[in-house]
């Protein structure tokens, strides 16, 4: 277990090596209303985390739990060993949001957007330095956009305007990354660009919580999934032992064996059943 | 010529154009960000209510405008910030609340007349006084050193509101913060451009802005320049005219749009004629894509099947065929 990691050479703050997130009867939800309850979780250094679950089960409520964009409800949640309530220093979890709030009415460089990450370390009226400028480019180069540093944001594909999403989570220093649909709406062959970005941020030590409905790509560097469903997270393991209970449950749910039952796992990118994936229609 | 620059009245109106110019595009190109682009308008209307109130009292109606118009800002922003549904309603009520209560109280006044009503809400060179131009220079000084040191915030939370809620920036103090430097801006816009058409002058230089530039500081630089351009021409021309300022100021922006629009979009023809696509190609270069990179003016060519590639919008360019550079070179632009 690592104590610092690369995306943070510069502050010299000794990390703790506690959880990186850790809930604990934690409920999540909007107003007085709790869409998920009841949560235990668990985030480590290092791990790569898969938040799966149909849309509309809570996934995304339990990931703007964490980034404290709305109700805590119950329950307590400690982000670095600290409470997240009282913590000041949220950019240390890194909000990878979904690409179409690049699609803005102002126009921005790559460059541009990925310096607002680099705000929270600035203080309320410090200016943007040679350090952060060169912490910025930094980032830029390790989601492979050195060279579009001066284009303009939505000339850039969708795979890469989620990288430019990423590096400005890294410009902020972040140790965890908790990434929106990172794969939704991008192609196959960019998703393999961003899984390789992603591998390689993997290697450098940083954490990921990645929200998804379909693994697509990033299924080679999970280590651990968790599902969410009808407000309750009711699966967690290791991507084998998801592998397994999928079969199982599988097994329970369609007592008549079919021949045809393997290709359907295989075509089922979630669960076996259910809405889980909006083009899952194709697959019946 | 002359005659337009030693009038007393002229030379007030032409520094208080100055002032506008430059500060009305700089607040507004966050609010086109925001997509609040009309909330200039509403705080106008509630300062005619302000306006009013220095009519009747006898008060210099510049200073009762901006208390109106600056608690309006800090109303909308928290009203705004409860999320209720009915927020745009409630915004309703209190912008239309503000012009009705304005128009009522100034036909009241000792000098309210049709004409003075019409010089606030359109703008009139003859009303600016001399103890107007120090206040609107103190109120444009603070507007400026506050974008100066806040803009990078600003940027950021208009860009995007729930990443910088996220990661810790204090999004509600900023909107606000914003909200009164655009309350502010209609006031120091009160006399020459009117209260009716300072939100004009936020938003048309942005929108020629944001057509000339391809990054977020050349496109506030150009919107400035328009600004500056409009208001103090406007001003310049509305004297031989006898035009209203405001109005006067504003035609004269909507002139600058259409032109520019006009001229980036032939322009955009003509380069797009001359440029050829690479076709097919669906492959994405990078630092570690494994073709050669060329540096090329401002941007990176990749070697490709003997050809260069530039990338440009969804696609690639090709940009004539390869010529090597030294091994020592590339490996730098790899580095």
């Amino acid at each position: 277990m690592r104590t610092t990691t690369p995306t943070t050479p510069d502050t010299g703050v000794p990390r703790a090596a506690g959880p990186v997130i850790e809930l604990h009867g934690a409920a999540f939800g909007y107003g007085e209303h709790a869409v998920v309850t009841d949560v235990d979780l668990t985030v480590r250094r290092g791990e790569i985390v898969a938040v799966l679950g149909p849309n509309g089960a809570g996934k995304s409520t339990l990931m703007k739990g964490i980034l404290g964009l709305n109700e805590h409800l119950a329950g307590t949640i400690r982000l670095f060993d600290e409470d997240a309530d009282v913590t000041r220093d949220r950019a240390r979890v890194g909000y990878v949001p979904q690409r179409h709030t690049l699609s803005a009415s102002i126009l921005a460089t790559a460059e541009e957007i990925v310096a607002t990450g680099r705000l929270p370390r600035l203080g309320w009226l410090g200016r943007l330095k040679a350090t952060d400028r060169q912490v910025v480019a930094r980032a830029l180069e390790l989601v492979g956009l050195g060279d579009r540093a001066a284009t303009e944001v939505t000339t850039l594909s969708g795979g890469q305007q989620r990288r430019v999403l990423i590096a400005r989570a890294l410009a902020g220093q972040a140790d965890v990354l908790v990434m929106d649909e990172p794969t939704a709406g991008v192609d196959a062959a960019s998703q393999h660009v961003l899984a390789d970005v992603l591998a390689r941020l993997v290697e450098r030590g940083v954490t990921m919580v990645i929200v998804t409905h379909e693994l697509g790509a990033l299924e080679r560097i999970l280590t651990r999934i968790v599902v969410v469903d009808a407000g309750h997270v009711t699966f967690d393991g290791t991507p084998h032992q998801y592998e397994a209970t999928r079969a199982a449950v599988h097994h329970d749910h369609d007592a008549h064996h079919h021949d045809s039952e393997l290709a359907d796992e295989e075509a089922t990118p979630v669960l076996p059943r259910g809405p889980v994936d909006p083009s899952g229609d194709g697959h019946a | 010529m002359h005659e337009i620059l030693t009038t007393d009245f002229m030379q007030r109106a032409l520094i208080a154009a100055l002032l506008v110019g430059l500060v009305a595009p700089m607040v507004g190109i966050f609010l086109v960000q925001r997509r609040l682009s009309l909330i200039g308008d509403g705080m106008g209307h509630v300062a005619l209510a302000g306006v009013a109130v220095g009519l009747v009292t006898g008060r210099g109606p510049v200073l009762t405008a901006l208390v109106a118009a600056v608690v309006a800002a800090v109303a909308i922003e928290l009203l705004r910030a409860r999320g209720r549904t009915n927020a745009d309603v409630a915004l309703g009520v209190i912008f239309y609340g503000g012009i009705a209560a304005g128009v009522v109280i100034i036909s009241k006044a000792p000098e309210g007349t049709p004409a003075n009503l019409m010089s606030y809400l359109f703008g009139s060179i003859l009303t600016t006084r001399t103890s107007d131009v120090w206040i609107f220079l103190a109120l444009a000084l603070v507007i400026m050193a506050t974008v100066w040191v806040l803009w990078p915030r600003f940027f950021a939370v208009a860009n995007d509101e729930e990443y910088a809620r996220a990661v810790g920036l204090p999004v509600l103090p900023l909107n606000i913060i914003l909200a009164v430097l655009t309350a502010t801006t209609v006031v120091v816009a009160m006399r020459v451009v009117g209260l009716l058409l300072i939100s004009a002058l936020m938003i048309v230089p942005n929108a020629a802005g944001q057509l000339l530039a391809r990054s977020f500081t050349t496109g506030l630089r150009w919107a400035i320049a328009v600004g500056l351009a409009s208001a103090v021409g406007g001003v310049f021309i509305s004297y031989p005219l006898d035009t209203p300022s405001g109005g006067t100021i504003v035609v004269l922006a909507v002139l600058v749009y259409i032109v520019t629009a006009i001229g980036t979009g032939v322009a955009r023809r003509i380069r797009q004629r001359r440029h050829s696509i690479a076709e097919g190609h669906d492959h994405e270069h990078g630092p570690e894509c494994g073709h050669e990179a060329i540096p090329h003016g401002d941007h990176v060519d990749y070697l490709h099947g003997g050809h260069r590639h530039a990338a440009h919008q969804g696609h690639y360019d090709e940009h004539g065929a390869g010529s090597p550079r030294t091994s020592g070179q590339d490996e730098e632009v790899r580095a």
